[in-house]
């Protein structure tokens, strides 16, 4: 399940609804992973764009890959803008057993960094900004220069 | 006609073109100013599909996107 809110995700009622779903599914591990804005070179938050089509098929294949392992996976992920100390971001990932969950989200996060299409600014003195140094180019990028 | 969007930061509007693979796109960007300095870090997606080819044809309605580098998080 991937879920996209504009602004602040609400961690609290992501984290609790996601459990009540899960809770009579036989699931032994739930491992979430929650990111927050830091304070850190003057910002004032982060803003993000995001593009579905292709992030819903990257999600999709990742659910597969979950499914084939028993677990599932559940994913909420902010756009516009995120204020310092709040939060953009959750994944979690439910399985039968901990090991499984908590290799996965590590993957899952991993890939997620480097593959999903979701474009990061600061937010500083009034201005948006585009995060290049800490963005990845996908995999394969360069195709047309 | 195919469309070309451009993604996240790439300050550049929709183009309507009329081309059939994406080697007669990748000449027409590269000789644009403000799109060829992103070209070497794009990835590139035809209907939402990312490609690693430029050979695939194109056909009428086609949608190109352009994808800059990510950061998601």
């Amino acid at each position: 399940m991937l879920s996209l809110y504009n602004g602040a995700l609400d961690v609290p009622l992501i984290l609790k609804t996601w459990y009540e779903e899960e809770a009579r599914s036989n699931y032994g591990a739930y491992i979430p992973f929650v990111g927050t804005v830091r304070s850190e070179d003057g910002i004032d938050g982060l803003s993000f764009d995001l593009y579905e089509p292709i992030l819903d098929s990257w999600f999709e294949a990742w659910q597969k890959k979950a499914q084939d392992k028993g677990a599932k996976i559940k994913m909420a992920h902010s756009h516009g803008d995120v204020m310092l100390h709040e939060s953009s971001y959750i994944a979690a990932v439910f399985s039968p057993k901990r090991r499984v969950a908590l290799e996965f989200i590590d993957e899952f996060v991993e890939d997620f960094k480097a593959s999903a299409p979701i474009w990061k600014y600061d937010l500083k003195n009034g201005k948006r900004i585009y995060a290049k140094e800490r963005s990845t180019a996908i995999s394969g990028s360069g195709l047309l220069a | 006609m195919v469309r070309v969007e451009f993604l996240g930061p790439i300050q550049k509007k929709a183009l309507e073109l009329e081309i059939t693979n994406l080697n007669e796109l990748a000449t027409i960007l590269q000789n644009d100013k403000e799109v060829s300095e992103w070209l070497a870090t794009c990835a590139v997606a035809v209907n939402d599909t990312l490609v690693s080819s430029l050979e695939a044809p194109l056909k009428d309605g086609d949608k190109i996107s352009l994808l800059p580098p990510v950061c998601g998080g």
